[in-house]
C-alpha cells in the first residue's frame, strides 16, 4: 500500500471572506473560510489551499486571522498563497498556523527569496506556484512559458527549466497550474503536467481546468500528478470530495477514504 | 484540576498547530508552548515537535538549552516525539553531511534513496508528502481506537532506522518498509503528524493526553 494522491479544495479569499460563491446547502454562511473549511475537512479533504487574492495590502492582515481561525479547527495541512513577497510573509502566516505557503510571482521576480525561506523554514512548507501557458504552435515541440500577475505578464521563462530550478532552490512541491484550461472546465493540460512531473522530483499539484471527476483521474493517471487541485466543481455542489475520492478508487487510484 | 502539557519550543516548526490540535482534545488542559526548564519539570506531559533540517534542529535545541531538559522528559513522564521530535532522538542523521543527535534512541536516520520506483512510470517523489498507512506493529495504548492501517500525515525526506526492532510500534511503506512510530516505556514517537491528520491524528493526541504509562 503507497501514498494516497491527495484531493486538494481551493478557496479564494477576499478580504477574510470566500469569494466565487460557495454553494452548499447546509452551509449558513458561504463567505465564512472556517465553515467553508470545517466542511470540506469532514467531506474528507486531504488538504486546503488558501489563496488570497485581497487588493489593498492594509487588509491583508485579515488573512492571518483567517488562518488563525481554520488552524483552530480544520487539523488538516493548510496552504496559503498571494501576496508572500517576504520571509517575514512566510513567517506570520506559519505562526498563524498555516503548514504551508505558495509563493508565485516574487519568485519569479527573485527567485533567492524562495531559496532563502527554504532554508529558513525547510522546504517542507514552501509550494512555488508556476502558471504556465502554452506558447508551441502547431506541429513544434511543446513548450510553455511562465506567466505571473494572474496569467497576464508573460516571462519569457521556459516552464520546465523553472519548475527545475525551483525545485533546486529548495521548493518542497510545485504547484502547477494551466493558464490555458484555467477556468475552462475541459480538463488539466496533461502533458504539461507529465512534463513538469518527469522533470522535478518532488510532489506536483495539478491545477487548471477541472469540470469533472474524470479529469482529477487524468490528472494522476495521464499527468503523474501527486494531487489534484479544484476548485468550482466542488464549490458549487456539483461533487462531493467523497464522491471524487470515490470515483479515483473505482478508477484504480489510491486515496484516503 | 487540568494538566499541564509542554509543547517544547526552540524556534523551529510550526508548534503552533501542534498545541491548537492538543487544546482541542484537552480543553481542560493547560498547554504551553515553551522553553522555560521550571515549566517542562512540573508539567505532567511533554510534546517534542519538529520540522526542518537536523543540524539546525541541533544547533536550537542547544541554544534553548533544551538538551538537558528532554532527557529529563523522556525519562520521567509520558513524552511525544513528532516528525524531527522524533529524528532527533537518535544517536546519528545523514542530514548536512553528517550529523550528530540525541542518542536517547539507539539507531540512525537516513534519507530515502532517490531512485525508488514509483506510479504512473515516475520515480518515488522526496519528500514523502501526503496520506500513508501505519501499520501497528504492536498494541500500544497511543493506537487504542484508531484502525489498524489508518493513513496519517507525513512530510519528510529522512526516516529513522532503530537498532532495537522492539521499539518499533508503527511501520509505513513508501518505496521501503520504515519505522513511522516508535515506543520505549513513556516515549512515544512519530514520523507522521497527527496534529494534521484529522480524526486519527487527534484520536492518537487524545490517547497521548491520557496516558498513564
Amino acid at each position: 500500500m503507497g501514498l494516497a494522491k491527495r484531493i486538494i479544495p481551493c478557496l479564494d479569499v477576499d478580504a477574510g471572506r470566500v469569494v466565487k460563491g460557495v454553494k452548499f446547502v447546509e452551509i449558513r454562511d458561504a463567505g465564512d473560510p472556517v465553515e467553508i473549511a470545517r466542511r470540506y475537512n469532514e467531506e474528507g479533504a486531504d488538504e486546503i489551499t488558501f489563496l488570497d487574492i485581497t487588493a489593498s495590502s492594509d487588509e491583508r492582515e485579515t488573512m492571518v486571522h483567517v488562518v488563525e481561525q481554520v488552524a483552530s479547527e480544520v487539523f488538516i495541512p493548510l496552504t496559503v498563497g498571494g501576496g508572500i513577497r517576504k520571509v517575514e510573509d512566510v513567517r506570520r502566516m506559519l505562526m498563524a498556523g498555516a503548514d504551508k505557503v505558495a509563493i508565485n510571482t516574487a519568485a519569479v521576480f527573485n527567485p533567492e527569496f524562495v531559496r532563502e525561506a527554504a532554508d529558513r523554514f525547510g522546504s517542507q512548507c514552501i509550494v512555488v506556484a508556476i502558471d504556465a501557458k502554452r506558447v508551441s504552435g502547431e506541429g513544434e515541440p511543446l513548450r510553455w512559458e511562465i506567466f505571473t500577475h494572474g496569467g497576464r505578464k508573460p516571462t519569457g521563462i521556459d516552464a520546465l527549466e523553472w519548475a527545475r530550478k525551483m525545485a533546486d532552490y529548495g521548493a518542497g512541491e510545485i504547484l502547477l497550474t494551466s493558464m490555458d484550461r484555467d477556468g475552462t472546465k475541459i480538463g488539466f493540460d496533461n502533458e504539461l503536467n507529465r512534463a513538469v512531473a518527469e522533470a522535478v522530483p518532488v510532489p506536483l499539484i495539478a491545477s487548471g481546468g477541472v469540470g469533472n471527476l474524470q479529469h482529477l483521474v487524468e490528472g494522476i493517471t495521464l499527468g503523474g500528478a501527486d494531487a489534484v487541485l479544484a476548485a468550482s466543481i466542488f464549490h458549487f455542489g456539483e461533487y462531493t470530495i467523497g464522491e471524487a475520492k470515490r470515483y479515483m478508487a473505482e478508477h484504480g487510484i489510491e486515496v484516503r477514504l | 484540576m487540568g494538566q499541564k502539557i509542554a509543547v517544547l519550543d526552540y524556534g523551529l516548526g510550526n508548534l503552533r498547530s501542534v498545541s491548537k490540535a492538543i487544546e482541542h482534545v484537552a480543553p481542560e488542559a493547560e498547554v504551553r508552548v515553551t522553553d522555560d526548564h521550571d515549566w517542562i519539570r512540573a508539567a505532567d506531559r511533554v510534546v517534542f515537535p519538529g520540522q526542518g533540517a537536523a543540524r539546525d534542529c541541533m544547533a536550537a535545541i542547544g541554544e534553548h538549552h533544551l538538551n538537558q531538559a528532554i532527557r529529563e522528559a523522556v525519562q520521567s513522564k509520558p513524552f511525544l516525539g513528532i516528525c524531527m521530535g522524533l529524528q532527533v532522538l537518535l544517536d546519528f542523521s545523514e542530514e548536512n553531511a553528517g550529523t550528530e543527535l540525541l542518542g536517547i534512541v539507539p539507531g540512525r536516520v537516513v534519507r530515502f534513496a532517490d531512485d525508488m520506483p514509483g506510479e504512473n512510470e515516475l520515480p518515488l517523489k522526496i519528500p514523502h508528502m501526503g496520506w500513508s498507512r501505519v501499520e501497528q506493529v504492536q498494541p500500544h495504548p497511543l493506537w487504542e481506537g484508531i484502525e489498524d492501517g489508518s493513513r496519517f500525515y507525513f512530510v519528510h525526506s529522512y526516516y529513522v532506522v532503530p537498532d532495537e526492532e522492539e521499539v518499533v510500534a508503527g511501520v509505513t511503506e513508501y518505496g521501503v518498509r520504515f519505522a513511522s512510530a516508535l515506543a520505549r516505556e513513556n516515549l512515544f514517537a512519530v514520523q507522521f503528524h497527527p496534529e494534521k491528520s484529522a480524526d486519527a491524528g487527534l484520536r492518537l493526541l487524545k490517547n497521548f493526553v491520557g496516558w498513564n504509562p
